[in-house]
């Protein structure tokens, strides 16, 4: 029995565009028409308890609950965990999961918006993916398992197929495993990739185009030295949400795959097992180490956002 | 300013008091003068319907309350829908509020905990042994009205907890996709049955996954000290690609996705032609011959109730024959199954079409549970990865 609300955490809402830093930055001569500080940090007031009730409170409780007993007790018996092999094998897994539909999905949605940016930004075409984007983006749990099942499941559409054409039994379905929520994780990261990569890719001015053509450039040239530097940093940004989504996505992995195998699937275990008694704490240090995994990428983005600008300043 | 306050909320007080006295003589006046009003912390301690004055007093408590908070009951489980349902009709001023209802045991302690005090926890639990073991201080003592009809080894003494129902581990499978059925444990081993057999969930979270583990050791020559042979066949199961990872569920089994499921009679009854049209029409529920594996699920009343009086009544209500009939009718073995066939109160035909209840089965001891969960959480994972 299992609770199959959906929680992708990190990356709920793709209509919030933060991502395209770098890009899109306030330039400095706009900076001073804006309100004065006092004002700025008022308006920032709501955003800040907010953050701090729904995101940093909780995340502080669930990772300190990792350093006690259930008793209450403070304990580093919780962190044994990772030396099971289990355990190790699930971070690799979630980690690998992670990784392969981000960059998947990132590649797979910055060619989309290459093309999207050709056509009428107000035409029909634009309209249709932008909001099929939105609906898809925040298509997951239990009903995305359930079309999945549908589709490739081994009594669902391709299986029904192949089984026809070779007899019964030849199809064994990919998706009860880790590597066949690929497509699944897909089906959600390609069209949020689509979301917050379109503002970066409509950033480009026409007119930088047309100055690489007046200097002699070729097309291949403008992508090569202006748009590819330029959308880098918006480009990896996007990346790391997508894997951060992914990261922390739980319920279709829990109605597809029941026996484990993606660290989000451990924390559900660890707190909620009726058979393994007192082990419930473990979850803090599950989600310690989630943590730690997102903020070394986060630094190593950091990093290379630095190295970025100073080519930018150069 | 001070006094003036202090008399008038005196005058309130007084006002108060002469106003429930009234109101108390009048109700007790028209239902035989014995109905007790009780304080939300008293109802809290009531260990039986008399404390309220009888069970005229409990309905009259439970109405004035108007809810009643019940956690993880899906409505396909032990024909729960139906039961909850008979509850808000029987008495319609009692609203119903079902939390959670794919959630587990240890998600019903955790609702009790973080949600202590406020008018959402849980009144009632129905509750695994192992996590209640664990928390028998959150639990009130209390005795319904047919206390003397459960078996004494299937309550406590003080009354913290007491048996409800249980389930015989079955396999449902699809009789369209396997006309020849199923006769052995070792027939899922065969080839027909590749990408079939699913299981609920992972033996180191679920109970009823454990419980699967279990009757295959009991059929593989294990034991309740010993499910290691259990452990085996699904390794077996998974080698010859008939093991299905994937989480069973009613519309899984309705579509066809998951032909054999491995689970609680109760359910896998629930989900076959009972369902009505939800269900699968050629679902058929088989419990193997030999020693069966059951495992008796608790009723217990949250210490901190919100609502004291209905969790109280709800309980009365479970124990009445009617709804331990509904209980039978889902392949759900009621704790007062034996009184009730002795007094009569027992649905026959209901009887007749579940079949009694096997006169042995194991279910885990607390230690045997305790070994259990260590060996599983131990091999588990290397068997069926």
């Amino acid at each position: 029995m299992t609770s199959l609300a959906e929680s992708r955490g990190v990356g709920e809402n793709p209509r919030r565009r933060g991502v395209r830093v770098g890009t899109l930055r306030a330039s400095g001569a706009a900076r001073g028409a804006g309100p004065g500080v006092a004002v700025g940090w008022i308006g920032l007031v709501p955003f800040g308890v907010y953050a701090l009730l729904f995101l940093a409170i909780p995340a502080v409780l669930a990772i300190a609950s990792g350093f006690f007993t259930v008793d209450g007790a403070f304990t580093l018996a919780n962190f044994d965990t990772f030396a099971d092999p289990t355990t190790q094998k699930d971070i690799i897994g979630s980690v690998g999961l992670s990784a392969v539909t981000a960059v998947v999905g990132a590649i797979a949605g910055a060619i989309i918006c290459y093309a999207l940016l050709s056509m009428r930004p107000d035409g029909w075409i634009r309209t249709i993916v932008d909001s099929a984007s939105s609906v898809f983006a925040q298509f997951g749990g239990v009903m995305l398992a359930f079309a999945f099942i549908a589709t490739m499941g081994n009594t669902g559409l391709i299986g029904v197929i192949l089984n026809g054409l070779f007899g019964d039994n030849t199809y064994t379905s990919p998706l009860y495993t880790v590597p066949g929520l690929v497509p699944v994780y897909l089906f959600f990261q390609i069209p949020l990739m689509v979301l917050t990569f379109m503002p970066a890719m409509e950033a480009l001015k026409p007119a930088w185009g047309e100055a690489v053509a007046t200097l002699g450039g070729t097309r291949r040239t403008y992508w090569w030295r202006v748009g590819i530097p330029v959308l880098a940093p918006a480009f990896l940004g996007c990346t790391i949400l997508l894997f951060a989504n992914s990261f922390s996505s739980f319920a279709t992995a829990a109605a597809l795959i029941s026996q484990g195998g993606l660290i989000s699937l451990d924390i559900f275990r660890a707190s909620t097992s009726e058979t393994v008694i007192g082990h419930a704490n473990e979850a803090g240090s599950l989600a310690l180490a989630m943590v730690v995994v997102m903020v070394v990428l986060m630094s190593a983005y950091g990093a290379l956002q630095r190295r970025a600008a100073k080519w930018g300043n150069r | 300013m001070k006094t003036r306050l202090l008399v008038g909320t005196a005058v309130l007080a007084v006002a108060a008091l002469a106003l429930t006295a009234c109101a108390g003589t009048a109700s007790g006046s028209t239902s035989g003068g014995s109905i007790k009003t009780l304080t939300l912390a008293e109802a809290q301690k009531a260990t039986s319907a008399d404390d309220f004055g009888g069970m005229a007093g409990l309905v009259a408590a439970a109405n004035k309350e108007g809810h009643l908070n019940v956690i993880t009951l899906p409505p396909s489980w032990a024909n729960y829908g139906q039961i909850i349902q008979g509850f808000e009709k029987k008495y319609p001023g009692i609203k119903i509020n079902s939390e959670n209802p794919d959630g587990s045991s240890a998600d019903e302690v955790a609702a009790a905990k973080s949600q202590k005090g406020q008018s959402t926890a849980p009144d009632v639990f129905d509750i695994g042994t192992a996590v209640m073991n664990q928390n028998l201080d959150l639990l009130a003592p209390y005795k319904v009205q047919s206390w003397k009809d459960i078996p004494d080894d299937f309550k406590a003494a003080d009354g913290t907890w007491w048996y409800d129902y249980t389930g015989l581990m079955s396999i449902g499978y699809d009789t369209k996709k396997f006309p020849k059925g199923i006769k052995k444990l070792d027939d899922l081993l065969g080839s027909d049955f590749k990408n079939a057999v699913a299981i609920k969930g992972d033996p180191t979270q679920a109970n009823e996954a454990l419980s699967a583990v279990a009757m295959a050791a009991l059929q593989s020559g294990g034991s309740a000290d010993d499910i290691q042979p259990g452990i085996d066949f699904f390794q077996k199961l998974k080698q010859a690609g008939n093991f299905l990872g994937t989480l069973p569920t009613q519309a899984t089994v309705a579509s066809g996705e998951t032909p054999v499921v491995i689970q609680w009679s109760f359910n896998n009854v629930g989900w076959g032609p009972a369902a009505g049209s939800a269900g699968n029409p050629n679902w058929k529920t088989v419990v193997l011959p030999g020693t069966g594996f059951g495992s008796y699920y608790n009723q217990a009343i949250n210490t901190d109730a919100p609502n004291p009086a209905a969790a109280r009544l709800w309980e009365e209500y479970l124990y009445t024959p009617q709804v331990q009939n509904l209980f039978l009718a889902a392949g759900a073995y009621p704790a007062q199954l034996a009184a009730m066939k002795k007094a009569g109160t027992v649905d026959t035909s209901v009887l007749a079409k579940v079949g009694d209840a096997p006169s042995d089965f194991v279910q885990l001891s607390a230690d045997q549970a305790a070994k259990a969960s260590t060996l599983l959480t131990a091999k588990w994972a290397a068997a069926i990865g």
